[in-house]
């Protein structure tokens, strides 16, 4: 049995047949060919899946494909590469399977400034893991983006 | 310069394994072992599945040698009828799609009459556990300097521990992954890898191809750490196996609860010292036994455990030193290379084992370091006499300075005196890493690299040696553009592609920036030789020349060449483990701090600072990612990363139960650089890549023995692991 949907993709109207039990991570990647949303543990620990549904991060690999009928989808490919000086200045990125998932959430955490108000983007970002950068790379980028010097004025990791 | 891949790796651009696109591809998969030894005495195909759709391959498909070519060749591509380790593949099966392969390895029962396995590598073999040799050891090493046990006799002072490492699993973000297809009667395999040579030659020797007929492509590598070092010889045969068979691309990507079951691991590690000193901390011998868990196979074992042993008595002077090590075969599965490549489970034994003589001796743990640290001209316990100018008590008192480790003892005291349940305290180690391979390691591999002219002028790198996230990309650019004045844009990095790049050898050991870049640089020197240009030639000059040639020698290949040149004044003896073991040393002190909750025995790291020498840094942002990175993967394996393992298989082999540091779970790591250049590295570099991962484990568990008083010895140190050494101690 297969469903019939329709939703909006990067700003552009799709419609398909969806498996109930098919993922909107391998539809993403298998399907429609949109390669940057990794996977990097298919069960919502890591991040690497992170692509936006209705303007929130969620993990691609927990959501099944029929249950975006009608929603707004945003993934990586979306995202204008202007925003992303910070994350090349401060080596936010290293072997890169993290990274689509990392800038999707990095980015909108500075969209949404006032979370910085109750939390420290380290707890915003304990989300997607990353086993290269160590983190000091990402949390900078992110405190650059949003204006803000980095965690305690010492972000940049140098001693 | 900044990340040359960088920008397309933000942006999702970059084409990992799992991302090419591939034409009427099957899905491959892996059935494997339910036990972790015996005779196979049936493979079941149950009827659920329609095994008319699905490609089987078993070993009796393999062509040639059903071997995995290593060190020993004692792996075997698919199990023949027995099985040594769980998960250990006997069967692989494959359909266009995804999800039919998997119903397909699923519905396949592999049938083992059990025999008694050796679990447990610290525990003497009974007879009927023995598989290797008369005693399952896979390999015997030691290392001796001045007579040991007449130091222990006479010494004033002995102070015994014994410290144990557990396995570690490494996350590489990107699992295994691997595609293989036929081009005419070229089999081309390409994928995630570090080695692209070592994936080439087993196929070679499984397959009876020669180097003609098969091709191997290193994709991107989203992480590997050692993880993807020797592994990928194995998924590479598997998918080249299956597309052989099914005659059509094949392509194998492991799930997460699949690699990590599956793949290798760092060794286990029980690591016993008996130190002899004088009373004011002098010391006088080093007896150290170093035991490791080496799993079912031999694969990389004898190698781990020879770097093991050479960094067991750490950066030391020392008189009289023994050490022996062995690695154990069990029936897990195989330990592998991992980052450190046994020198983190030894220099954690070490480090800890510091503090304990400190303790013993009523000594201050640095005091006790400064009086023993290498000074030039003396010898480590290979009778490798360093003279490198390093000033290494300079790199200590900079990670002191840094860290503000006196004053952090002296409010520690006031806060700890004051508060009911949280504890501070700080800890320290100093430690060494030896960079490139092992002994004449690095003679044997005879690298080969070659720098091409281009006929628009632009130069491009023909390197085996690939972009893991390290950032060999950026840095080999970097050193070609600088060596002939070029812009980074005039510069390409070639594919690894074995039938195009010469072997420069694996990217692992530290090796890539200071051995293979020094080849570079040569290479491209001889570039400029052959098109009639002395070394001083930069810039329009070599593209000008480069051109020209190509004008003149319309359709040739224009190629400077170098080969690897062992550095003047090394000299190693194999036979008596004496001598040289690395052309260069990087050296590090890394201070830890950290607040321990005495309700719950959570450890949390609140700073940590790394001062490191590893020669001249060529590209900071890349390098201080490095140690960063290393850091917190060694946080990690220090504090939570725990392979719990249930009759030979990993239980927790997911990333809910198997947990790595989060951003929230670390503190900035605060990094810097003493430079000392070094002169047969590129551009004065040393190895700097495994060196981070040495030190936090006996940094952060000095800091929490120093915060509550308590003695732990083996990592991780996890919260119920510190609960009982509190209750024990208080
Ligand atoms: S792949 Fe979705 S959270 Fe890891
Ligand atoms: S850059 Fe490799 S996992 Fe984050």
């Amino acid at each position: 049995m297969t469903l019939s949907i329709g939703f909006t993709l990067n700003g552009k109207a799709v419609s398909m047949e969806a498996d109930p039990a098919e993922r909107l991570l391998d539809t993403l990647r298998y399907r429609l060919g949109l390669t940057g949303t990794k996977e990097g543990c298919g069960e919502g620990e890591c991040g690497a899946c992170t692509v936006y549904l209705d303007g929130l991060p969620v993990n691609s690999c927990l959501v099944p494909t029929y249950q975006v009928r009608g929603a707004r989808v945003e993934t990586i490919e979306a995202l204008d590469p202007v925003q992303l000086g910070p994350f090349l200045e401060q080596g936010a990125t290293q072997c890169g399977a993290c990274t689509p998932g990392v800038v999707m959430t990095a980015l909108w955490i500075s969209a949404h400034p006032e979370l910085l108000e109750t939390h420290t983007v380290r707890e915003l970002m304990a989300g997607n893991l990353c086993r290269c950068t160590g983190y000091d790379g990402i949390v900078d980028a992110v405190a650059t983006t949003i204006g803000e010097v980095g965690e305690g004025g010492r972000g940049k990791g140098e001693a | 310069m900044q990340r040359r891949e960088g920008l397309a790796k933000l942006t999702g651009r970059e084409r990992y394994v799992d991302d090419l696109p591939l034409e009427g591809a099957l899905w491959g998969m892996t059935v494997r072992s339910p036990a972790p030894r015996g005779r196979v005495s049936a493979v079941r195909f149950r009827p659920d599945v329609n095994w008319s759709e699905i490609v089987v391959v078993d070993y009796r498909d393999v062509p040639t040698a059903n071997e995995i070519l290593l060190i020993e060749r004692d792996q075997p591509v698919l199990a023949a009828g027995y099985v040594r380790h769980v998960h250990e593949a006997v069967l692989l099966v494959a359909h266009p799609s995804r999800e039919m392969a998997r119903r397909a390895a699923r519905a396949v029962d592999v049938v083992v009459a059990p025999e008694p396995p050796a679990l447990d590598f610290r525990a003497p073999p009974r007879p009927e556990q023995i598989q290797f040799g008369r005693d399952n050891v896979l390999k015997r090493l030691q290392i001796a300097k001045g007579d040991v046990e007449q130091a222990l006799a006479r010494a004033p002072v002995v102070v015994e521990g014994v410290y144990e490492t557990g396995a570690q699993e490494h996350v590489y973000l990107e699992t295994q992954g691997m595609i293989a297809w036929l081009e005419n009667d070229v089999l081309v395999v390409k994928g995630s890898m570090q080695c692209p040579y070592y994936v080439l030659n087993a196929l070679q020797h499984a397959l009876g191809r020669d180097e003609r007929r098969v091709r191997v492509i290193q994709t991107p590598t989203g992480g590997g750490f050692g993880g993807k070092e020797e592994y990928p010889s194995t998924i590479a045969l598997h998918a080249a196996l299956l597309a052989l068979k099914a005659g059509r691309p094949v392509k194998m990507v492991y799930d997460r609860p699949e690699d990590m079951a599956s793949t290798t691991k760092r060794h286990p590690s029980l690591v016993r010292h008996r130190t002899a000193l004088t009373t004011d901390g002098r010391l006088l011998a080093q007896d150290i036994e170093v035991v490791l868990d080496g799993g079912a196979y031999v694969t990389l074992s004898p190698v781990v455990l020879s770097r093991g042993i050479i960094h067991a008595a750490g950066p030391y002077a020392c008189d009289n030193v023994r050490i022996v090590g062995r690695a154990m075969f069990t029936n897990a599965v195989p330990f592998g290379a991992f980052r450190g490549f046994g020198a983190p489970q030894t220099l954690f034994a070490l480090e800890r084992h510091m503090d304990v003589i400190a303790r013993a001796l009523g000594l201050d743990p640095v005091e006790l370091r400064r009086r023993n640290l290498l000074r030039d001209g003396q010898s480590t316990a290979t009778g490798q006499v360093i003279r490198d100018g390093t000033d290494r008590i300079a790199v200590l008192e900079r990670a002191l300075a840094l860290s503000g480790y006196r004053e952090k003892q002296h409010s520690h005291a006031a806060f700890n005196a004051a508060q009911r349940s949280q504890r501070r305290g700080i800890g320290l180690a100093t430690f060494y890493h030896g960079a490139g391979f092992t002994g004449g390691g690095e003679v044997h591999l005879n690298s080969r690299l070659q720098v091409a002219g281009l006929p628009d002028g632009r130069v491009e790198v023909l390197s085996a040696n690939i972009e893991m996230g390290q950032g060999t990309l950026t840095v080999f650019t970097q050193i070609v553009a600088d060596r002939l004045g070029l812009a980074p844009e005039e510069v390409v990095i070639g594919e690894p592609d074995t039938a195009r790049v010469p072997n420069s050898g694996p990217t692992v050991a530290s090796r890539t920036t200071m051995v293979v870049g020094r080849l570079i640089e040569r290479a491209a020197d001889d570039l400029r030789h052959r098109v009639g240009l002395d070394d001083r030639a930069r810039g329009a000059a070599v593209k000008d020349a480069i051109m020209r040639w190509h004008r003149e020698h319309r359709g040739e290949p224009l190629l400077g060449e170098a080969v690897y040149e062992r550095p003047p004044g090394i000299a190693w003896d194999e036979e008596r483990y004496q001598g040289d073991a690395y052309a260069a040393f990087a050296w590090a002190a890394y201070v830890a701090e950290v607040e321990v909750d005495l309700r719950t025995c959570t450890t949390r790291v609140i700073d940590f600072v790394a001062v490191q020498e590893v020669g001249k840094v060529i590209n900071p942002t890349l390098a201080r990612g490095q140690v960063q990175g290393g850091v917190v993967q060694g946080l990690g394996w220090a504090l939570m990363e725990e392979c719990k393992v249930e009759n030979g298989a990993m239980i927790n082999n997911q990333l809910t139960n198997y947990i790595i540091p989060t951003s929230d779970d670390v503190p900035p790591i605060r990094v810097a650089f003493v430079e000392n250049p070094y002169p047969h590295g590129a551009q004065g570099a040393k190895g700097l890549g495994e060196l981070p991962i040495d030190g936090p484990a006996p940094a952060i568990l000095n800091a929490v023995a120093a915060a509550t008083g308590a003695d732990p010895r083996a990592i991780p140190l996890t919260a119920e692991r510190l609960m009982e050494i509190v209750e024990r101690t208080h």
